[in-house]
């Protein structure tokens, strides 16, 4: 931010300085969010519930988008999301239905798993020079299949703690509420967004999507770093899992398929940019609330089948590709 | 004497290990032989209800879309690019053809049948020109261009089919997913597809182009060679492989299934191009390396299925013959088992030494 302080100036108007400016991504997909939300209002009277909702039915999708904005932001990719996010629920299936682990003991060794399952892809990535695309690839074969091994069918979880966390509502002013895992959504985005602003550990990551080999030559850490932030996607699909239990209540080898895409899909709408170094973790918030949006207008229009929401969610990608080429563009 | 014997073949065997085929190549006979075992008959092809038969022939048979998807990707890639709509593609191609097939009088009808094909593969190439004008008119990322028609696409595909899974009896259209002249008509397709790109590639400056562009965009554009139309070409190419093998599997399934028609095909396409010995990162790429590879990947599914893997467990299967080919593939990998041997060989003392270096390999397979 400070570089495009110092050269605004020498570039002449206003205007010029604020299509430089990188939030302005953010800026348009919170436009189109509020624009996007008024309309909902004005077209199917939405209730004050309408807001957290698309938190509470999100909630999930928000923690995995975290963690993707991470791996994105350093030039990578991490397509094993849905996938972690599918064996988690299973693991925690087997581990408090099966064999009546509690809830409070078996989130973390989740946890841990999906860490260590990052952790794996990241090593992988780094040391062995395999591709993101590819490594993340293999990842999502090995933990949607290992979710299949442990179990063909969907465990029902019928644990108190885990029903008493999922009905618990932590209520807002208005008679609006909100859920323990959209808490957890909001909570993850604060803390992320701290950790890339305000943490060593953020620069590098910054630093390692602008230039990987400047960030090296410059000394950093960026073994440690990459293999990081790939295990720090891990852990954010892990929860993101546990997120998820809450809302099935069971865990579902089948859960979660596809949700990688969902999940570099808002991060896209939000503003960062694939190549890394560029985004906000706040703007995959965003990305996630738009395409949330997408789905609950969808639904309240009732009379659109659901394939709709695959082109609008398509048609939009490609407004906020346009909007950014077009931003982009001026910038050079 | 001996020694420079010894000497020429073991330079020899070191440049028959860096050619690009080999790794590929040994892969592929190592898992075929791999059933022997298992399927005592695995090789035996015989003639049943005047086709031929057998696990070689299945291989061949369900390998047509993988093959063929996966050589339009190679094109993609060596350009430094990739097509992540293949999936959708294949599904709206499938979805226009048995449209257009259900909604004829006469499905049996040979001009049906042909505008059928004709109107699926003029939707497949406008998907190809979509994604080729986002990448190279545009400037979008690869990846990002084509993630929108592979989010898109496929609601597109279902509101063709109106959301059911269309089916169509026509005889004619069943050809192509089916037998002639005793043989898989998918195989003539692939074969005619292949040898058609590997002339045009090979023998005309095509490919050299192909592989500046995906080298350096830039830098070719500067040398007088017409990136943007090479990049444009290569997507519509791909789209239209997509295109052909979506009339396939909507042919030899006879419907046409948008939800799940080349569902995932574009993962085994780029896992094919890339087991092949094509990299990601563009330049450089072999037709017959894609070809191999993608008849790995229909082997290892065969094999699963027949050796009798519980079907619960072939995805964790699949996932770990991935993980070792991509290992034997990257250099570092190779690199650090060959300090590993060379540490351990020489000196047998310092034992030890080879120790902390093994997690390294230990930790891929998890």
């Amino acid at each position: 931010m400070s570089t495009l302080k110092i050269d605004a100036p020498r570039t002449g108007s206003a205007y010029l300085r604020f299509l430089a400016d990188r939030r302005l991504p953010i800026l348009v997909t919170a436009a189109l969010l509020i624009v996007m939300y008024s309309y909902g209002s004005y077209r199917y009277s939405f209730d004050i519930q309408v807001a957290p909702n698309l938190f509470i039915n999100n909630s999930y999708l928000i923690v995995a988008a975290v963690g993707a904005t991470f791996v994105i932001l350093t030039g990578g990719i991490d397509l094993s999301i849905g996938s972690l996010v599918g064996f988690s629920t299973v693991l925690t299936g087997l581990l408090v239905t099966q064999n009546h682990v509690p809830f409070a003991l078996a989130a973390p060794v989740v946890l841990v798993a999906g860490a260590f399952g990052g952790f794996l892809m990241g090593c992988m990535i780094q040391y062995f020079r395999v591709q993101p695309f590819i490594a993340t690839l293999a990842g999502l074969f090995l933990f949607r299949g290992l979710s299949l091994m442990l179990s063909k069918e969907s465990i029902p979880i019928n644990d108190g703690t885990v029903a008493a966390i999922a009905q618990f509502h932590i209520t807002l002013p208005g008679d609006a509420f909100l859920s323990v895992g959209a808490a957890v959504g909001l909570v993850v985005v604060i803390i992320a967004a701290v950790v890339l602003h305000a943490t060593r550990f953020g620069r590098r990551v910054y630093a390692i999507g602008g230039n990987e080999q400047s960030a090296l030559l410059m000394g950093l850490p960026v073994a440690r770093t990459k293999i990081a932030v790939y295990t720090l996607s891990g852990f954010c699909s892990a929860l993101a899992g546990l997120v998820f239990v809450l809302y099935i209540q069971s865990g579902d080898p089948r859960a979660a398929i596809g949700m990688e895409l969902d999940a570099i899909a808002a991060v896209v709408i939000g503003g960062t940019l694939l190549t890394g170094g560029a985004g906000y973790v706040v703007g995959s918030l965003l990305g996630v609330l738009v395409i949330g949006l997408i789905k609950t207008m969808i639904s309240d229009e009732g009379t659109l089948s659901s394939w709709w929401i695959k082109i609008g969610t398509g048609a939009l990608l490609l407004l906020f590709i346009g909007l950014q080429r077009t931003v982009g563009a001026r910038r050079r | 004497m001996t020694s420079t014997l010894a000497d020429i073949r073991a330079r020899d065997w070191r440049a028959l290990t860096r050619r690009q085929l080999f790794w590929p190549t040994v892969i592929l006979v190592a898992l075929l032989v791999f059933n022997l075992p298992f399927t005592p008959n695995f090789f035996n092809i015989g003639l049943r209800n005047g086709h031929l038969f057998g696990s070689l022939i299945s291989i061949l048979y369900f390998g047509t879309v993988p093959i063929l998807v996966a050589l339009g990707m190679t094109l993609v890639i060596a350009t430094k690019g990739i097509d992540l709509s293949v999936g959708a593609v294949m599904a709206i191609s499938g979805a226009v053809a048995c449209r257009v097939i259900s909604d004829a009088t006469d499905q049996n009808s040979m001009s049906v049948v042909f505008t059928a094909m004709a109107l699926a593969l003029l939707a497949a190439v406008a998907a190809g020109l979509f994604n080729g004008f986002m990448v190279a008119v545009a400037g979008v990322q690869p990846i990002i261009a084509t993630l929108i028609l592979l989010v898109a696409g496929r609601g597109v595909a279902q509101l063709i089919t109106k959301g059911f899974i269309l089916t169509e009896l026509s005889q004619p259209y069943a050809v192509i997913g089916g037998y002639a002249f005793t043989v898989p008509t998918g195989v003539f397709i692939v074969v005619g597809f292949v040898a058609f790109t590997a002339l045009l590639t090979r023998r005309t400056a095509l490919g050299l182009l192909i592989e500046s562009v995906g080298g350096n965009a830039e830098a070719s554009r500067l040398a007088g060679v017409r990136s943007r139309r090479i990049k444009m070409m290569v997507y519509v190419f791909c789209a239209l492989c997509a295109g052909v093998a979506g009339l396939w599997n909507s042919s030899s399934l006879g419907g046409a299934d948008a939800n799940n028609a080349g569902l995932w095909i574009e993962l085994d396409a780029i896992l094919a191009v890339v087991i092949g010995g094509t990299p990601l990162t563009g330049g450089r790429f072999s037709i017959g390396g894609t070809v191999i590879g993608a008849l790995i990947l229909q082997t290892l599914k065969t094999t699963i299925f027949t050796i009798g893997i519980p079907a619960q467990a072939n995805m964790v299967f699949e996932a770990a013959v991935v993980i070792i080919i991509c290992l034997l593939q990257s250099p570092a990998f190779r690199a650090r088992v060959v300090a590993l041997g060379r540490r351990g060989r020489p000196s047998p003392g310092p034992q030890e030494s080879v120790e902390p270096a093994a997690p390294a390999t230990v930790e891929v397979a998890p």
